[in-house]
């Protein structure tokens, strides 16, 4: 789960973790007043949404008074900003953080996240602060620095004296560091969070480290413990089939093709994505419909499939394990039925009682095409794609 | 023989709800032994012809077992793998889905120095034909025979299985390994029991994007595997920056795309499958006289 640059650094804050002073608002007379009571000579007005960025897209502007935040915050709020993450269509910005400037004497990058192949927390530092840090990792390595960290011992403070030398930070500013780090790491696991990342991490003229910016995701298997990260969810910031899949206890991903699938398990679901592309077609989204699927379920992932008017074709692909074929049929008859799908039905079942199912497709009287293997349902599903577009 | 589990197996089921009865009594049916379970209320009672304990120990002390499969929910599943390890076990296979990773992250490096040890997290198990079922797989599928299977993934070990066994072509054990981030038993773990294993003489491995461990899986074939390997990898045409299903598959910083992982496995000699309907058909021509052994 990803949460807004705002609720991070109130997150930051909570934790020692220091941040510039700053406030949100929604409307640009909010903004006007944010910047007054910050009284600060500059402050920057960043747009809010979940996306990196910002700054290229014309989300990042400084206001040298009140009056030029609040003409600022008018441009922001309500634009469409349009950056290399947030895809073409772009996110609508709703709130805007003012946020007080500071002199800047160097930027600094500072990471946490999991290192899945060390299989420990890793504190990734590097003095290149503000540019992409995978263009550093692959131009220049030498000046990334990965201190790995023991989730069960925790962060040494020799570890964070690597990391401070790292930086170039000494004397008053590598004190300061101790408890900067030492709130993030903090920050990171009692929030489970699955990366915490500061690009700038500044240091001031006056020698304080401030975190510029902020991201920070979290573990979505942890949120059952974590009742207060799971109110900063935005559900404004998600795609919304992902968000009514995620209700109703399906995975689901909007892709841009015109198949819609329907598979048990994420393995074989991604599997079916690129059957279908080596068969010359284009899927329009991966649903993996859980191990637990029911004639219910089978019917809220149709609805969720048909939702896409891009699609032209429907994909089921079952291999009935625990799942049995005859009642993923069942479903699948009454879901046509009811919904009054008026797409080509592509059925390939395998696997539990796959026969009965397959005779219970057949019996419907309804016209789906069955398949009886993989690649069978790749062609056929491809094939009835390109005859409903003609 | 096979690796991880055989007929001598003594298995016990932590978590002995509804799904962990229904996998148990299908894995008696096998011809599983199914020992014991464990269920903190059920202690004393007797599932399914079953005896439960409270404790892992308790269970190991009174029937012997060997092997543990988990069922538990995922706030208390990290524990119960310690538990099993403490009790003194040689296998854990853990089925649960959805284990924060930090809880898996800690128990795994308190794992570390245990004789035990762990399959999964979020894994459908193992199966050695003929002979031993852990965890949720349709062991119908399967047949013995010299073919080793490891996958990160449920249903699509089963769609691979099912095409080796159509042609003919038997398996001496399926492992899935699980698709967090971080699991108990790794590709390179997997690939190192198969080589070592006399009845298997070929490998099937099933990775998908997400990490590294298909990278790592194969420099090791590359040094250390005289057994031939083929592989398919899932996700060839996934979005970056999207969880597709599992926790573990998703490219985030330009890592763990399909086509990188291709790329290292050929490098290494592995000829991959680029369809998903040609797993078995890639093995049968690049190994030739596996099938009706």
């Amino acid at each position: 789960m990803n949460v807004h640059e705002y609720q991070a650094k109130a997150l930051f804050r909570s934790f020692g973790v220091a941040v510039p002073e700053g406030r949100l608002a929604t409307t640009p007379a909010e903004a006007e007043q944010a910047a007054r009571a910050l009284a600060a000579p500059v402050v920057v007005v960043k747009a809010q949404v979940h996306a990196g960025g910002r700054g290229k897209a014309g989300g990042v502007k400084l206001a040298k008074s009140p009056a030029e935040a609040k003409q600022l915050a008018s441009e922001i709020l309500g634009m469409t900003l349009v950056s290399h993450q947030t895809g073409p269509e772009g996110k609508l910005v709703r709130r805007v953080y003012v946020e007080a400037g500071c002199e800047i004497a160097r930027e600094l990058y500072l990471a946490i996240l999991l290192d899945r192949a060390a299989e420990k927390l890793a504190v990734i530092a590097s003095t290149e602060g503000g540019m992409d840090i995978e263009e550093v990792a692959a131009r220049t390595p030498e000046k990334l620095l990965t201190v790995h960290v023991d989730p069960n011992a925790g962060l040494h403070s020799f570890q964070v004296r690597r990391v401070a030398a790292a930086l170039g930070l000494a004397g008053e500013s590598a004190r300061r560091l101790d408890a900067f780090l030492g709130g993030l790491y903090r920050l990171f696991v009692e929030t489970d969070a699955s990366l915490v990342e500061i690009n700038p991490l500044v240091v001031t003229k006056a020698g304080e480290l401030l975190a510029l910016d902020g991201k920070l995701n979290f573990d979505d298997n942890a949120l059952y413990r974590h009742a207060d990260v799971r109110e900063l969810r935005d559900p404004d910031e998600e795609d919304p089939r992902e968000r009514a899949a995620k209700e109703i206890d399906l995975a689901y991903v909007g892709l841009d093709g015109d198949i819609g699938c329907m598979v048990n398990g994420a393995g074989l679901a991604m599997a079916t994505l690129d059957m279908i592309q080596v068969c010359g077609g284009r899927p329009a989204n991966f649903l993996d419909a859980g191990g637990g699927a029911d004639q219910e379920k089978v019917k809220e992932a149709f609805k969720l499939i048909l939702r896409d008017e891009k699609v032209r074709a429907i994909l089921v692909n079952i291999f009935g394990g625990i799942v049995r074929c005859d009642l993923i049929a069942e479903g699948v008859v009454a879901a046509a039925q009811e919904l009054g799908v008026r797409v080509p039905l592509v059925v390939r079942l395998q696997g539990t009682h796959a026969a009965e199912g397959r005779s219970i497709l057949a019996g419907s009287g309804l016209d789906i095409t069955p398949a009886e293997t993989l690649r069978e349902a790749g062609e056929r599903a491809v094939a009835a794609a390109r005859g409903a577009g003609a | 023989m096979a690796i991880l589990c055989d007929k001598g197996t003594r298995l016990l089921v932590q978590g002995l709800g509804r799904m962990g009865q229904f996998h148990a009594r299908l894995s008696r049916e096998y011809g599983t032994q199914v020992v014991a379970g464990v269920h903190p209320d059920k202690g004393g009672q007797v599932v399914d012809g079953i005896p439960v304990f409270e404790t892992v120990r308790d269970a190991v002390a009174a029937t012997g077992a060997d092997a543990s499969v988990i069922f538990v929910p995922p706030p208390g599943a990290a524990d119960a793998i310690l538990e099993a390890a403490d009790a003194g076990l040689r296998l854990a296979v853990c089925i649960t889905e959805g284990i924060p990773v930090l809880d898996m992250a800690r128990a795994k490096a308190e794992l570390r120095g245990s004789p035990m040890r762990l399959v999964g997290p979020n894994c459908p198990g193992v199966v050695t034909p003929g002979q031993c079922r852990i965890g949720i797989m349709p062991a119908q599928i399967t047949r013995p025979g010299p073919v080793g299977v490891v996958s990160r993934s449920g249903t699509l070990t089963y769609e691979a299985v099912d095409q080796l066994s159509r042609l003919g072509i038997g398996q001496s054990t399926c492992l899935g390994i699980g698709g967090d981030p971080v699991v108990g038993t790794t590709f390179v773990d997997a690939l190192r029991l198969f080589q070592d294993d006399p009845q298997t003489e070929a490998v099937v491995m099933i990775g998908e994007i997400g990490g590294s461990a298909e990278e790592t899986a194969a420099e090791f074939v590359q040094q250390h595997m005289t057994k031939p390997v083929v592989a398919f990898i899932a996700g060839q045409n996934a979005p970056p920056g999207k969880r597709m299903g599992h926790a573990g598959a998703i490219i985030s910083g330009g890592k763990g795309r399909a086509a990188d992982k291709i790329a290292a496995l050929e490098a290494a000699g592995v000829p991959v499958s680029r369809s998903p309907a040609d797993i078995g058909e890639t093995l049968a021509k690049h190994v030739p006289g596996l099938a009706s052994r």
